[in-house]
Order: C-alpha cells, then sequence, then structure tokens
C-alpha cells in the first residue's frame, strides 16, 4: 500500500482541535496563514440537532441517561472516555493510571467543567518557595496579557478579589448562589475556609454578537447550542472560519507521527484516516502539536528517524516523563435542613456557582501545595441512578431502611436536593519517576504503538488528601449535616482518586531553558526541531491548584504569536 | 446420549410458557410494525451508539412469564394511587428489560431472583408470585425489602439484594420518567433566568444573601448589553 501524499504545503499543520489546537487555530489562521487542523474524532457543532444533547430529558435515552455508553452517560458531550475500543494502553505492573480522550471536534473541551482559573505568580515558581520540582522559564508577568485576552475574547465570569495566587481579571458577573451554597459559604467560613464567586466560561452577560448569553439550564457539560459557554469548535474554530482563515479541517485522521527530512527539521505528518483505514501524508512548514499532553508524547515518541532515534526531539530522554495529574477526592453529606425541599428551577449555570480557592499557608502544614474545594448539590434533574437506595438516609433517624409502597414515594420526596458533595481538587509534584512511554508489544487498531504508563502517587499526594477528607467533615458538621457513607481513612490512601481521573494530566513535554531538563523552550519550540511547537498541557512544569484549560489557551495564544513573527522574520 | 440435544430440550422445557428459543438474540417480532423503538429516541446519538442501541433493542430477554411478574413486583414497590400513577403506568417493565441487555451483570441476578420468588410463592402458598394474593405477595416482600443498613450490600442474602436491585431499577425508572419528574417536582432543563434563591424560600431556611457579595452578581437586565471594562478590569456595562 501507497502512502497517498498530498501536493498541497501549509504554512502550519495543527495536530488537535482542542483548546491549544482551538487557540493555535484562530491566531494562526488569523494572521493569514493557510493551516491545516487535523482531528482524531469526527466534526462537532452542538448547534447541529442530530448531535445535540442539551434540554433532552431523561427519558429520551433508553437507558435514562445511564453511563454504560459514555463514560459520564449519555446526555455527556465526550465522544471516548478513559475505554475506548481499538485504542488500547497499558500499565506497568503495580501502577495505576487512567487516559482520558475526546474523539470529535473541539476535544475534552465539549464536556468539561469550564473551571477557568489563572494560574497566580507563585504557581509559576514553587520551586523558590518548597524546593520540589521545578520553576518554569517564564512567569506570571509573562502569561498575564495573555489571561486578559483570553478572558475578553471567551469570556468568564468571576469577581475580582485581589488575592495574592488567584489574579483579578476581566470577568462577567457570576450567578447567585443557590440555596446548598449559601449553606456551603455559611459551612465554610466558620472554619475560617474562605469562599468567594466561581470561575468560569460561560456567558452571563453578551460579550459579542456571535455568542449567546447563557440561559441557565445547567448543561455546559452537554455543549451549548446557543455557544454561551466555552469549547473550541464554538468559540475558536468556528469564528475563525467565519472570518475568512484559510483553514482545512481533517477529522477522524489519526496522527501517526511527525515526518522529518535529512536535517531533521519537520516536514509534515503522517495520519490514518479512519474512514478507508488508509495511511495520508500532509506537507507543512510548521507543525504544532496540541492532541494533548500524552497523545502529543505518544506521536513524538512515535516519530523515529536517523537524526532523531529516541524520538523527535527527545535527545534530552524527557518526553513522557514528569507526567501529572491533579489530585482528587470527593465526600457526600447529608443536610438534615434542606430536606423536604420547595420545588422551583435552580439549574443555574452547569457546576458551581461558589468555590474555595486554596486558602493556607504550607509551613504549618504537613504536605506541599494546596487545592480548590469543588462542591455541588441542589435539585437537578433526575438520570438513572437517581431513587438507588431512595430511603437510605433514614437511618440516621432510626427509622427502617427499605420497604415499597407509598412510604417510598414520600421518602423519594423528602430527601430530593438534601445532599451535598464536595471535592477537591489540588497540586500534586511532577516527578521524573512518573511517566508514559511507547509500548512495542501493543498496536491500536490503526497500526500506532501505544503508550504504556507507569504513575505513582507520594506521600505529598496522599496527606494533602487527607486534609481534603478532614476539611469537608467539618464543613458538613458546620452544615449542621453528617457524612454519607464513611470518609475515606489511611486503608484507601483517605479515598485518592487515581491518576488520570480528574482529567488535568499535563507536564510530559515540559518547557525549560536547559535542553538537556527540558523539550520545548519557554515559547513552547521544541528546543531540537525549530519548525515544531506544543500548545497543549505537555509543556506545563507544574500545574498548580488550578484547572489547566485557561493556562493552556493563554499559552498556546503566546506561542502562536510567536510563531507568527519567526514566520514573518523567516527564522523557521 | 447427545449432550447437546438433551441439554436444548431441558431449555425447551424450562421455557414451557411458549417462547421458542432462536438463538441467542430471538428478534422482537411484535414492534414490526410500528416505529423501530431505536428511531423513538433521538438524542444526539453517534452511527456508533446508535447501532448498539439498535441491537439492544432487537435482543429480547424476559420471557412472558418473566415480564408478568416483574409488572406485578415494579407496582408493589411504586403502586397507583389517587394522585400518582404506578410503575407500569410509567412503563418500567420495559426500562428494566432494557437495562439488563445494557447492563448484562443485571441479568442472572434478577432472571434467578424472579425463580426465587416464585419458588418462595410455591412453598408458602402453592401459587407463583404473580397470581398469589396482595397479601401474600406482600408477606413474602416484606421479608426481603428491608436490609440492614449496617451490612453492605454484597455481602446481604441474594434475595434482599434482588429486591434492592429491582426496587433502585423501579424507583430510578420511574422518576425519570415524564410522570415521575412531575411528581417529583423538578422544574428545570428550560431556559430561564436564574435570579436567585426566592425570597419565601430564604425566610423559610432563615438564611439570606450577603449585601456585600449580592452586589458583585449579575444584573440581569443588563444581560443583553455587551461587556466591556476599564484597563483594571472593572465592568462598565
Amino acid at each position: 500500500m501507497q502512502i497517498i501524499e498530498s501536493s498541497q504545503v501549509y504554512d502550519v499543520i495543527i495536530v488537535g482541535s482542542g483548546a491549544g489546537g482551538g487557540m493555535a487555530t484562530k491566531i494562526l489562521s488569523e494572521a493569514g496563514l493557510k493551516v491545516a487542523v487535523v482531528e482524531a474524532g469526527p466534526f462537532f457543532d452542538p448547534a447541529d440537532p442530530d448531535q445535540m444533547t442539551q434540554l433532552k430529558w431523561p427519558y429520551e435515552s433508553p437507558r435514562r441517561g445511564a453511563s454504560t455508553t459514555r463514560p459520564f452517560g449519555d446526555f455527556d458531550t465526550a465522544y471516548g472516555g478513559w475505554d475506548i475500543e481499538g485504542e488500547p494502553y497499558t500499565k506497568e505492573n503495580g501502577t495505576d493510571f487512567k487516559w482520558f480522550r475526546s474523539r470529535m471536534l473541539g476535544g475534552r473541551t465539549n464536556h468539561w467543567g469550564r473551571i477557568s482559573l489563572r494560574f497566580g505568580p507563585k504557581d509559576f515558581k514553587r520551586k523558590d518557595h518548597d524546593g520540589l520540582g521545578d520553576n518554569w522559564p517564564i512567569g506570571y508577568e509573562d502569561v498575564k496579557p495573555y489571561y486578559d485576552k483570553v478572558d475578553k475574547l471567551i469570556g468568564v465570569f468571576g469577581t475580582n478579589e485581589g488575592l495574592p495566587n488567584d489574579p483579578d481579571g476581566f470577568f462577567l458577573p457570576p450567578p447567585k448562589p443557590r440555596l446548598h451554597e449559601l449553606y456551603y459559604i455559611k459551612g465554610a467560613r466558620k472554619s475560617n475556609v474562605p469562599v468567594y464567586p466561581s470561575r468560569m466560561s460561560m456567558l452571563t452577560k453578551k460579550i459579542n454578537d456571535e455568542r449567546g448569553v447563557c440561559f441557565y439550564c445547567g448543561q455546559c457539560s452537554r455543549a451549548c447550542q446557543v455557544y454561551a459557554d466555552f469549547s473550541a469548535g464554538t468559540c475558536l474554530i468556528f469564528p475563525a472560519q467565519k472570518n475568512g482563515g484559510q483553514i482545512d479541517l481533517f477529522v477522524n485522521c489519526m496522527v501517526r507521527e511527525v515526518t522529518t527530512n535529512e536535517e531533521g527539521k519537520a516536514t509534515g505528518v503522517s495520519y490514518i484516516n479512519k474512514e478507508d483505514r488508509k495511511e495520508y501524508k500532509l506537507k507543512g512548514k510548521v507543525v504544532v502539536l496540541a492532541a494533548s499532553a500524552c497523545s502529543s508524547a505518544r506521536i513524538l515518541l512515535n516519530s523515529k528517524s536517523k537524526q532523531h532515534p529516541n524520538g523527535l526531539g527527545n535527545s534530552s530522554n524527557v518526553i513522557g516523563k514528569y507526567l501529572h495529574d491533579s489530585t482528587g477526592s470527593n465526600l457526600m453529606g447529608f443536610i438534615p435542613d434542606l430536606m423536604n425541599r420547595e420545588a422551583y428551577n435552580e439549574d443555574g449555570v452547569g457546576g458551581m456557582h461558589v468555590y474555595t480557592p486554596w486558602w493556607l499557608e504550607n509551613e504549618k502544614l504537613d504536605f506541599p501545595r494546596g487545592y480548590h474545594i469543588e462542591m455541588w448539590g441542589g435539585l437537578g434533574m433526575p438520570s438513572y441512578g437517581f431513587g438507588f437506595n431512595p430511603n437510605a438516609l433514614n437511618k440516621f433517624f432510626g427509622l427502617p431502611v427499605g420497604g415499597y409502597g407509598e412510604n417510598l414515594r414520600k421518602d423519594v420526596k423528602k430527601y430530593y436536593g438534601s445532599t451535598i458533595g464536595m471535592a477537591g481538587r489540588g497540586e500534586s509534584i511532577a516527578q521524573e519517576s512518573n511517566y508514559c512511554e511507547i509500548d512495542n508489544t501493543k498496536v491500536d487498531e490503526y497500526g500506532i504503538p501505544v503508550l504504556k504508563f507507569n504513575y505513582e502517587w507520594t506521600d505529598h499526594e496522599i496527606k494533602q488528601v487527607k486534609h481534603m477528607q478532614d476539611t469537608f467533615e467539618e464543613i458538613i458538621h458546620n452544615m449542621g449535616g453528617q457524612v454519607i457513607g464513611q470518609k475515606a481513612g489511611k486503608d484507601t490512601n483517605y479515598g485518592i482518586l487515581t491518576p488520570g481521573e480528574i482529567i488535568h494530566e499535563v507536564g510530559t513535554t515540559r518547557m525549560g531553558g536547559n535542553k538537556k531538563t527540558s523539550v520545548v523552550n519557554k515559547y513552547q519550540q521544541m528546543h531540537d526541531v525549530d519548525n515544531v511547537f506544543i500548545v497543549d498541557a505537555g509543556p506545563f512544569v507544574s500545574q498548580a491548584d488550578k484547572n489547566p484549560t485557561w493556562t493552556i489557551l493563554a499559552l498556546a495564544w503566546r506561542a502562536s504569536d510567536y510563531i507568527v513573527e519567526e514566520l514573518k522574520k523567516q527564522n523557521i | 446420549m447427545d449432550r447437546r440435544k438433551s441439554l436444548k430440550s431441558i431449555l425447551l422445557g424450562g421455557v414451557a410458557s411458549g417462547l421458542a428459543v432462536h438463538g441467542c438474540k430471538p428478534k422482537a417480532e411484535a414492534v414490526a410494525e410500528e416505529v423501530a423503538p431505536v428511531e423513538k429516541y433521538i438524542y444526539g446519538r453517534t452511527p456508533k451508539e446508535k447501532k448498539r442501541d439498535q441491537e439492544l433493542f432487537e435482543e429480547v430477554f424476559f420471557n412472558k412469564h418473566e415480564k408478568n411478574t416483574i409488572a406485578v413486583l415494579c407496582d408493589l414497590i411504586l403502586p397507583a394511587s389517587d394522585d400518582y400513577g404506578s410503575a407500569t403506568d410509567a412503563e418500567v417493565p420495559d426500562f428494566i428489560e432494557f437495562m439488563v441487555k445494557d447492563l448484562p451483570e443485571l441479568q442472572i441476578p434478577l432472571r434467578g431472583g424472579l425463580m426465587w420468588l416464585d419458588h418462595k410463592s410455591n412453598l408458602d402458598y402453592n401459587v407463583e408470585f404473580k397470581s398469589a394474593t396482595e397479601e401474600q405477595q406482600k408477606a413474602i416482600l416484606d421479608t426481603i425489602a428491608f436490609p440492614d443498613p449496617e451490612i453492605p450490600e454484597q455481602e446481604q442474602p441474594l434475595e434482599i439484594q434482588f429486591f434492592s436491585t429491582m426496587r433502585n431499577l423501579t424507583v430510578s425508572g420511574y422518576y425519570t420518567s415524564k410522570m415521575g419528574i412531575k411528581e417529583l417536582g423538578y422544574k428545570g432543563n428550560m431556559p430561564n433566568v436564574w435570579n436567585g434563591v426566592p425570597d419565601e424560600v430564604l425566610a423559610k431556611h432563615d438564611i439570606s444573601y450577603d449585601e456585600e457579595w449580592l452586589a458583585k452578581c449579575v444584573d440581569q437586565s443588563k444581560r443583553a448589553i455587551i461587556a466591556e471594562w476599564d484597563d483594571k478590569g472593572n465592568l462598565l456595562t
């Protein structure tokens, strides 16, 4: 079989269409460059009735939204998950990592929580504070102008609070808290845990004439048909196309490797078209990888040549190393004061209206770094699983659990809306010994060698989640409530979730000034190959107790500006 | 003796109520003249997902006797009353039939549990569960419907686990139906403008918004005005 080669030479080939790829597409195409975007999944538009799940009722799915087909349920907008048929990955014995992939235009931005937090000044220089990990080669002042531009371009609600490590921005006004959130504010403050309006990328107010304003259905995880929340397709790629950008979208195309010439420079990419299962080549002057931290590492490690025997741009042998995800643990509580609720529509925006950023100083604690607290509850739309063990909470009152008939009905309605949940999402320390590599013994169904993961939490992370569990319990008690189930103990490492489960994996192609210990420079350009850039979360040196998307967007914009400048100067 | 043949005759004998065995995935013939079930469910499926739904709809798991027993059991769990419909009014048995194909690990516990019910009913009253009197049915349920909350579910006796699973599926199926959602009082899933907790609810819970917080929140009368900021990030519009 021949590899089918296109004669077209693109200025830039962008691999992946999520946050980083979407931003690169917008900035590079609007600079007049001819761009190819190669996406492993299908085209997706949340306004397309054939793809839409927003405003569907549970009974519109025969399984009432159960998670047998999609990992977060039928109505969630992620085509993919931790396990994708035909696209396996492996793990080193005794270690664990779960790798979430969304195969669709816009990638994981279609379903994400939209929690949009800037990194603060300390987050770029953590080694200076605790001696662990490494500093970034850039600081907050380098990224701030881009965070500002991202806020204005995409829209994020929140408030300027003047916090030292949770910087102010250009915010839309936040929605008012819901009832359970008022209880949380009261309960948290009792323990001196501060609470602020959350910072999320939904439009509570108009930002332009192209996108709609939030209509408070609480379903951002289903992707918004009026484009009132951020996803890379609706807010970056579609507008770039409308603005006349020269963009060729290649969907259902899975990139295998970056191709190179005799000098070791990139010449383009080769990919498998999933529809005809044949291999193709695209030519480009610059290749921008935005396939996600682990996918980009995989592509590079699979791009071996005489000039790059360990994989493209891997003379440091650092590609794949320093993989790290957020720490996470959850706890649920029952709040008797929230029983027998009056019915009203409190869907609000998708997710939380309030949150707690990290609030303590580590000097007094037995673990480094911190976490933020997310919380949920309320009179939500029922779906599969609603009403399981409908009166288990009776045990708090010494009443019989179980039964049938009229009592069940009363119990279901009595307890509806009376439970809350809390989740901590924290910063782990990047470790050289946590990595992904190529498993030469396994291929996916496209013939591409797969990734093998090797990841273990350290004591730092386990002590951090213990602190989360203790804090959550205290707040639940302050709310007049009881913990549901049991607070996680030492036997389960305090309920720390498996690496990868929080879907904040970063660090596999980290940036730095030294080409022996890092993969890309401070503009996300590969040290070894000057016409390859990485604009997903691979270049993150450390991950902060923030969600990575807003930083991916800001850095992708910054790297794209640099690419345009360098092309103008004919440096690449 | 031909072992396979004898197994087949045992199997056929076992489903005496009439469902012929057409291999492992018998087709549902009754639905042929109506719209195919998969076409009734329009919820943004990918082609592959739609194909899977189609395959599940074409499969039949429970036989007629099992389905009838499930209907009787569901309506004991959520009976009709003056105000509300029953589980079967909300088509819960069809939902359960779909779920056991979607989650095959439910199949043996539910099928075996239904057998247990008939066994128990035959033993105590010399009649199958579905044909027993309501009083007799309830007497049986009273022995399996109240799990000890201190014992983990998977360590409970099989018949208690069976009932818990049936109750979970019935309650979930009912309260995710149109009728159940109405009864529950869920008011959302429609475009609206959230403007805070109603005053009477705040009063009832003796809780209030803090003025300083409220001042930062969105003024919904200005939501359609395009946002503009000064250089410091103060919203001007």
